[in-house]
Parts: C-alpha cells; structure tokens; sequence
C-alpha cells in the first residue's frame, strides 16, 4: 500500500511557467467574485441568534450524524463539480487555458476568509438556518474539491493512448467512455484523494460548524460546535466524550467506507502484474462473502447498470479524435456570455477597487506588518514539520516492520482535525507566556505536518533498493548517505509536499491567530487575525484588503519560490 | 462505374504543426486494398505507416486527400473496421470476457445475445475456461489472442493489425501468426480483408499476399510487392529467402552519390539528412561484425538474426554506416569500405579522429558547428538547436536529433555537453586550434 502512496503524491504539481495573462484574467475573476460576495454580505441584519449547544453526551450521535451529512453533502458537491470541471478542462483546449489556472488560483485563496462573506452573502437571500447549513457546506466544499478535480482532470489526460483509440475504434459513446475508460482508469486517484479530501474537510466543517460575525451567531450543532462549547465551559467531561465520539466517526468510516472502498478499487490498477499486498479490508471481505451483496449485485445492480448503458450508449458517438473535434467555429451566443462575464468582471473590479480605496494607509501598514509575521510563523511551522518528518518519514518508508506499527498510528493521528484539538490545546496554552503564539504555529503544524509526511514516505519508499545496496557496499557512513542518497531522492517529494503545507499553513492562520475562548477574545499580529478580526467587526474593506493580500502573497510565493524549486527536482533528482 | 476496391486512400497527406514548423508525416499516398486481400506496410519506424493504419480507421483526419470505403468518402471512425493494438489496448479492470462483450455493448447489443457471441469467439481463440480471468492473470500471447476476439466480435471487413505481434515473445508471436493465417484462410472469419502494419520484414513476407514498402522523410510508399507463395510458407525455402533479399534491398536502397546521400544543412533548400538513430557503439560493432566476414560483405537480412536485433535497428544501422562512407549497400547486399575496415580495427582514439572527420562532411553537423563558433562563447543552449531542427523535422524527431548530434559529436570530441544548464560547447581543444 505505501507504493501507491508514490503514484498518489507525484501527479499533484502542474509545472507551468512563471505569471502568464491567463493569470491577470484569473486574478480579476477571483476579485470580483469576492467582491460580489461581500456587497451582498453588507446587507445582513445586525443581530442573529444561534442555537443552545447542548453538552449532555446523549446528544452527541445526533450532533455526529449532522456533521457526517454536512461533509457528505459537501463531498458529493465536490465530486460532481470535480467530474464535470476536469473533463472540461481535459478535452477543451481553449476552456483548459482558463480553467487549469483559475483552479491553481482557487487552491491558494484562503477558504477561511472566504466564509464569511459566503454566509452573510446566502443569509441575504435565504432564511439564517438554511444560509448557515449551505455556507458551511459550501466551506467544506472549497477544501475538498480542488484536489479531486486536479487528480480527474491527471488523469484523464494520461489516459495511455491505445485505450483512448480502442474505445473510439469500438465506437464507444460518452457513457461507455466513462464508465469503462475514464472513471475506473481515475478510480484509485479519485479515492486516495477523496480521503485527503475528507481529512481537509473535517478541519473546515469544525471551524464552519462555530462561526460568529460580530453580534451574528451562526453556530450548527454539530461535533465541532459542541468541543468549542465544551472548551468555552472548561468541560474536561464534555470534551473527552466529544473528542472520542469524534475519534470514533473518523475510524468507522475508515473501516467501513474507505479500507473497503480501497480493497475493491484495488482492480482498477494499470498494471499488468499482481500487486504483492493489495489493500485488504476485513469488512470489503465480509460483503463479498454475504448473499445479500450477491443478490444486490444480480438483481439490483447489474439490471440498473444494463438499463442505464442502452439508455445512453448512444449518446455522444465519437467522431473522430477527441481533440480534432473541438476545433469547430464558436457560435455567437458563446461570444455573447464571453462578452456579459468580461462586463460582470470589469465592473466588480472597479467596484472592489472602489472598496480598497476605503482602507486607510495604517490598515494596509498592518497588512504588511501581518503578512511579515504570518510568513514567520508559516515558516517556523514549516521548520518543525521538516524536522520530524524526515526522519520518521525515512523510517517507515524504508523499514516494513517500523512501518507495521507506525503505519496505522500515523493514519488515525493524520485524520483528526487539528481544529477539533485545539481548544483542547488552548486549555494548556494559555497559562505559558507567549502560549498565543505557541498556539498558532502549533495548530498550523497540526494542520500541515501530515502533508509532508506522506509525501515522505512515498518518497522513502520509491528509493530503489539497488541503490539502497550500493550505498551499503561503498560503506558509507551515515551522514554521507543521507547526504548522496536519501535527501536528494527525497527532494523532489518534500518539494511537494512542502507546497501543499505552506499553502494550508496560511490557510490556518486565520483560525489560529484570532479565536474566541472562554468568553474572549484572543489574538496575535498576523495576517490570518486581521482577516478574522475585520470578519468579527464586519469591516469588509479590510477583509477584502486583507484576504486579497493573502492570495496574492500565496500565489506569488508559490509560483515565484516553490514552482521554480518544484522544476528543479523534477529535472534533477526524479528517479525513474 | 462501380467501385470495385473495398479501399482506396488517394492523395492522402498528413501533416502536423503550423506555419514554418509543418512537419509532413505521411505524403500523397495512393494505396487501394480489395476484398480477400491480406496487405502488409512495411517500412521504418517514423515513416508515417501507423498514421496511415489511424487514417485508414478514421481515428485521425487526414489533412490533404481522401479514404474511400466501398465507393463512399470515409467520414469519422470507420464502422467496418477494427484494430488489434501492439500493447493489446484491453481494459485491465474487465475480465476477457467483458473485454470482449464490451464491443458489442458498444454496438448495443443485448446482454444475453452478448455473452453467447463473447463465448464463441473466445472459444475460437482458444480461451474457452478463461472468460472470468483478469488480463493481467495471462500471458503477452493470451492477452493478445483476446484483442483478436474482442476485434472479431465486432465481426468488421477490415481487420486492421498495428503491429499486433511485437510486444509478444519469439514462440507465442509465431504460433498466434499460425492461428490468424488458418482463420483466415480457412474463411472461418467473415473478415474481408486484413492490414497488417508491421515493421518484420520476414513477418510480413510470411503472411501477406501483398507488401507494400513505405520510406521515411516524408512518409511515402516506395514499393508494392506481390508474395504468391502458396501457405504455409516455408521460412528456409529459396524462393522465400529471395524474396526477403528483394524486399530488404527496397527497404535499406542503394547507396546515393554523395550529394544526395549526405542532403543539404538545415535551413537551407533541399531536404536535411536526419541522423540515423544508432549510438556510436553498437555502429562499431557492426563494423567489428562485417570485418569478420569473408569479403567483407554480406546479405542485409542476414544482419538481423546475425546480430540479433530487429529490423529497424538494423536498417538505422546500415543507413549510419553508408552516410559516414563506412559501408555501401547495392542490392540487399552490404559491404565495408577501406575505411569502414580502418575503423573496424582502429584503437578508440584512432576512430575518434576518424569519426570526426566524417561527421564534419555531414550538412547537419557543419552547420551546428558554424553556428557554434559564431555563437558567444561558443556555447548554445539545446532548446535552440532543437527549435531550428524543427523546421527540419517533427518537434519529437527534432529533439531526437540534437540528442543525436550531441552523442555523435561528444565521441568525436567535437563537442561538449553540459546536462545541467543544457547547453552545447565547442570542445575546448577544437576552440584553441580553430
């Protein structure tokens, strides 16, 4: 199974070149997407009540069971648009050219920012529950759906050729296309990634499910509501049911969802030999094993699938090439809406620019301020991640029996939200002096660390074992084989993994720099606590101000910094 | 007036990329297939002839010219024709029995009608007990005997093999040739006609009642050979072995004067000679292997058992050693010139020299080392030399060729390479002297 991690890991990045115009569109479309966002959110009434949260331990399957629906809800959201918004960007030139950027974009927007103005916005036009329902829901969305889309949309464009010619001399129509070629060929990405995706999801959904704007309580019961409330009444009891119940949730899906879905998703693997150990799942073994899985297949299944494949078998016949197809002359409608969006688009610029305007000199002294110390804090995160998890990484990727033990330890402890602790963590923390600052880098490596280490671990694994002997026989010493072998062969995978961490490092900020507890309020310089305070004063200059600012750092960083390092690695030490 | 031929491509051209970078991969190619014909394409690898089978399907759209199927312009994928593919193309998620009833599903074909036909054709094959099997459980051979079901399930007049038998082992390829050619005539197939694309020249000798020989720089037929020879064919029979002779000496030409053979320099007007794609070692050992033999000389379709390689290498091989004056080539035959038997025996150092001096004859390397020395400090970095190349060649051929070039001319101490920063150095020695 840790091999598949290195199949998993290394389709992430897409090498493009520094800023292109595509980006400058991308970037306009953003910003006056969040500036429609926020004129809509000013509008909101002044005073909402939320719901009591009740500690009794009784209400905590009730409490458990929304908050799966709500990342449920979110995950399906996610995985329909990823299906549609990947093959678009796969089989359309023209469409590729915005939508891959845009996507990049959209990855580096930080999504915490984004939940206010998605609320208030929704709470303009639907009743407060219903709003706070679907902005959470829409939350979650924005931290499960880019991974999956960019893992489709991989895979869809190295979908080996004979196959793609095969289904198209075989005629095969859209429908079969994707039910026999696309889909089970992006079945193991899809999955591996729906698990990262869900992991991403839980620590959005606790962050979603306790969110206050000012006077504004748009609180959900759920698990995340009811550890914050818990941690708020210094609750040791509550917080211990609350955590387990949570523990809980996370390991009956992972035995009851994920290790099966993996366990049969094992057939969908290219190659053409036997794997040595296939994902195995003791539940997956028990359906197979069971009549009423056999009679569902037979009866209910295979007639429902039959149904389905004449329905739409004739749809969409292929033509010739995919890709010669799409070279048809535009109809004018589609100019037309091009023509509406770029208006649309120009004038929330002009509109957002009139907003900035508002931000007085000091504030946007403050962002810079903010933005220096985040980047600190980002860093030092980033710092002790590195530090723990090559070793450990090295370990378990290179060593079975370390890895039997570290392995299933590792997984739990990665799926935890690190939002769900960090009141907990709070608790202790805020007795040590400096114990805000503490707090944050700590919850942004809780955040973050789990990226890195899996990236190393795949990297450890993929080392090849005649090189591992060579270093042997040349006896080098430690050091020197750290030095020649294991840190170069793992270069290009902490790349990667280091670019996932940050991203989500900065992410964190805005949950780990401000936040209520026990009544107060609490904070420390940085960016995230600017975006959170203006989200807290409804300030929504300074929120736009400020989130813009982040998203342009991000993305300058990223393209500027990590994507050159990123074309290092793969140039010089990808080992094939 | 009727159309007699089941297909006729006419004029058909195939270019790619734009503007100055328009590479042709296939030119005007007039070429007519009729029923009960079994045609094999035969040529080099890059000489347009798995294009050409893409075009004749209708995967791809040829750019200039038309393919007419039963007296009807073809227009998008073909219906009544089907491809075995070299890497067999079965989905590896589907048993062989759903590789092969996905075809039918495809046509809409009920399920029970389905499975029955699945059956029958597996059986036919031979696979009968391994319908439920997953492609990866059976051998290169089986893998390759369900492509040839799940193509004649579909039951097309035009079988299409794109080098259906060379990803398989010696034994297996030649056992599933046996099985095609009693299939096909014994008439147990409703299969009009097959094309075989392959680049075997013994192999397509073997099976084909037609040979249709292709060159490379552009793609172009250059040769169509009736093979009448009763099957099966015996491999060691004279009449079989001279046909081999025949379609070889087609194949690997006659060595040109020397202007046409060496082309002119990128950039300027005539064709550029594209480096053949051999290593500057294994071209030793060839001449090593031809100084051994008596006079020098002998059959080009021997070389490949004798140096056990494939015919494309082989071809690649004797194409390096022709235009580097080594060897000559006249009727099938090959043989070592003095200098070809100098080098042969010559220590490294000795044939560094001499290759130096005869790759500085060639238009290519002339010209790279023009622009070299006119270069700032004689260094150029590769994507340069590859975008000029490209309006020579095809962006994958161009590419092909620098790295060409740079191995040749790093033997030859010509040149030098840095990986790092990829960028191509006149040899320091080579600046001070010149």
């Amino acid at each position: 199974m840790l091999s598949l991690f290195s199949g998993i890991f290394k389709v992430q990045q897409p090498t493009e070149r520094g800023f292109g115009w595509a980006d400058v569109i991308v970037l306009a479309i953003v910003i006056s997407l969040i500036y429609a966002g926020v004129r809509l959110a000013i509008d909101t009434p002044d005073q909402i009540a939320g719901p009591t949260i009740s500690l009794a331990p009784e209400a905590l399957p009730y409490y458990a069971i929304r908050s799966v629906g709500r990342m449920a809800a979110a995950y399906a959201l996610s995985l329909i648009f990823a299906l549609v918004y990947g093959r678009v960007a796969a089989y359309h030139h023209r469409a590729e050219q915005i939508l891959m950027p845009l996507l990049d974009v959209l990855q580096s927007v930080p999504i915490l920012s984004f939940l206010p103005v998605v609320l208030l916005s929704l709470s303009a036009v639907l009743p407060q529950a219903a709003a706070a329902e679907l902005a959470s829901i829409v939350l979650i969305f924005t931290s499960q759906a880019w991974n999956l889309v960019f893992v489709w949309y991989q895979s869809l464009t190295t979908i080996p050729n004979e196959l793609n010619e095969a289904s198209t001399t075989f005629r095969f129509g859209t429908w079969l296309r994707f039910r026999t070629l696309e889909l089970p060929f992006a079945a193991i990405g899809l999955l591996w990634n729906s698990m990262m995706s869900w992991a991403g999801g839980w620590f959005f959904l606790m962050a979603a499910e306790i969110f206050t704007v000012g006077e504004k309580d748009f609180r959900l019961p759920g698990l995340g509501a009811y550890l914050q409330e818990a941690a708020n009444q210094q609750d040791y009891r509550a917080i211990a049911w609350g955590v387990a119940t949570l523990l809980l949730v996370i390991i009956l899906l992972d035995q009851l969802v994920w290790r099966p879905l993996l366990a049969w998703a094992d057939r969908f693997k290219l190659e053409m030999v036997e794997s040595d150990n296939p994902p195995t799942s003791w539940f997956y073994n028990l359906l197979q094993s069971t009549r009423i899985t056999t009679w569902l297949g037979q009866r209910v299944y295979r007639p429902i699938s039959e149904a389905l494949d004449m329905a739409l078998g004739r749809f969409g016949q292929p033509a010739t090439n995919p890709e010669a197809t799409v070279r048809q002359r535009r109809p004018w409608p589609a100019y037309l809406l091009a023509l509406a969006l770029g208006l649309a688009v120009v004038y929330g610029l002009e509109q957002a620019g009139e907003l900035l305007a508002q931000v007085p000199a000091s504030q946007w002294m403050e962002i810079a301020l903010g933005v220096a110390t985040t980047l600190a804090r980002v860093l030092i995160a980033l710092g002790i991640a590195l530090a723990w998890t090559i070793p450990v990484g090295v370990l378990i990727g290179t060593k079975p029996r370390a890895a039997a033990v570290l392995q299933p330890i590792v997984q739990i402890a990665a799926s935890v939200p690190a939002t769900a602790l960090f009141p907990v963590l709070l608790l202790f923390l805020l007795q040590q002096p400096g114990g805000l600052n503490i707090a944050a880098v700590m919850l942004m490596l809780m955040g973050t660390q789990w990226y890195l280490l899996f990236n190393i671990i795949a990297g450890a694994t993929a080392i090849p074992q005649d090189l591992k002997f060579t270093t042997t026989l040349l006896g080098l010493h430690r050091l020197e084989r750290w030095r020649t072998l294991i840190l170069p062969a793992l270069f290009p995978y902490i790349i990667t993994g280091a670019i996932t961490a940050s991203g989500g490092a900065w992410n964190a900020s805005i949950v780990a720099e401000h936040f209520h507890f026990g009544g107060e309020t609490h904070h420390v310089t940085g960016i995230g606590a600017l975006i959170a305070a203006a989200t807290a004063s409804g300030d929504f200059p300074l929120l736009l101000a400020a989130t813009l600012s982040m998203i342009l750092v991000v993305v300058l960083i990223n393209r500027l910094f990590w994507r050159r390092l990123y074309r290092r690695a793969e140039e010089q030490f990808r080992m094939e | 007036m009727k159309n007699a031929h089941l297909l006729e491509l006419r004029g058909v051209t195939q270019k790619y990329g734009r503007g100055e970078r328009r590479f042709t991969a296939v030119e005007k190619v007039n070429l007519t297939i009729d029923e009960g014909e079994f045609v094999a394409l035969l040529g080099p690898s890059g000489c347009g002839k798995s294009t050409l089978l893409r075009i004749i399907t209708g995967l791809n759209q040829p750019t200039e010219g038309l393919v007419i199927y039963r007296g009807q312009p073809l227009t998008g994928v073909n219906p009544h024709a089907t491809i075995v593919f070299q890497t067999f193309a079965l989905f590896p998620w589907l048993t062989v029995q759903q590789n092969v009833e996905v075809a039918l599903k495809a046509r809409g074909m009920p399920a029970q009608l389905r499975t029955v036909r699945a059956i029958e054709l597996l059986d036919l094959v031979g696979l009968d007990g391994f319908e439920t099997a997953f492609p990866r459980e059976l051998s290169g051979g089986m893998r390759q005997k369900v492509g040839f079901a799940r193509a004649m399930a579909v039951e097309p007049e035009l079988l299409c093999l794109d080098e259906a038998f060379s990803a398989l082992d010696v034994l297996s390829a030649e056992s599933l040739r046996g099985e095609l050619l009693e299939l096909w005539t014994s008439g147990s197939i409703p299969t009009k006609a097959i094309l075989m694309v392959t680049h075997n020249i013994e192999e397509a000798v073997l099976m084909a009642d037609r040979v249709v020989v292709m060159d490379k720089q552009p793609g172009r037929v250059i040769a169509d050979q009736k093979i009448t020879l009763p099957h099966p064919r015996q491999r060691k029979s004279p009449q079989f072995l001279e046909l081999l002779d025949r379609v070889y000496a087609q194949l690997a030409g006659q060595t040109q004067p020397e202007y046409i053979e060496l082309g002119s320099a990128p950039g300027e007007a005539g064709r550029t000679r594209a480096l053949p794609d051999v290593s500057v070692s294994e071209l030793a050992g060839l001449l090593e292997f031809l100084d051994e033999m008596p006079g020098n000389r002998t059959d080009v379709y021997r070389l490949e058992q004798e140096l056990n390689l494939g015919t494309d290498p082989v071809l690649a091989l004797t194409e390096a050693a022709e235009l580097l004056g080594f060897a000559t080539i006249a009727k099938g035959d090959i043989a070592l010139t003095p200098l070809g038997e100098t080098f042969a025996e010559a220590s490294i150092l000795a044939r560094k020299e001499i290759l130096a001096t005869r790759i500085r004859r060639l238009p290519m390397f002339r010209w790279l080392l023009a622009m070299l020395d006119a270069a700032d400090k004689g260094q150029l970095d590769r994507d340069v030399v590859r975008l000029a190349l490209e309006l020579e060649f095809s962006p994958e051929e161009a590419a092909r060729q620098v790295d060409l070039a740079i191995q040749w001319g790093r033997y030859a101490e010509l040149l030098a390479y840095d990986d790092n920063t990829e960028t191509i150095f006149r040899e320091p020695a080579e600046v001070a002297a010149g």
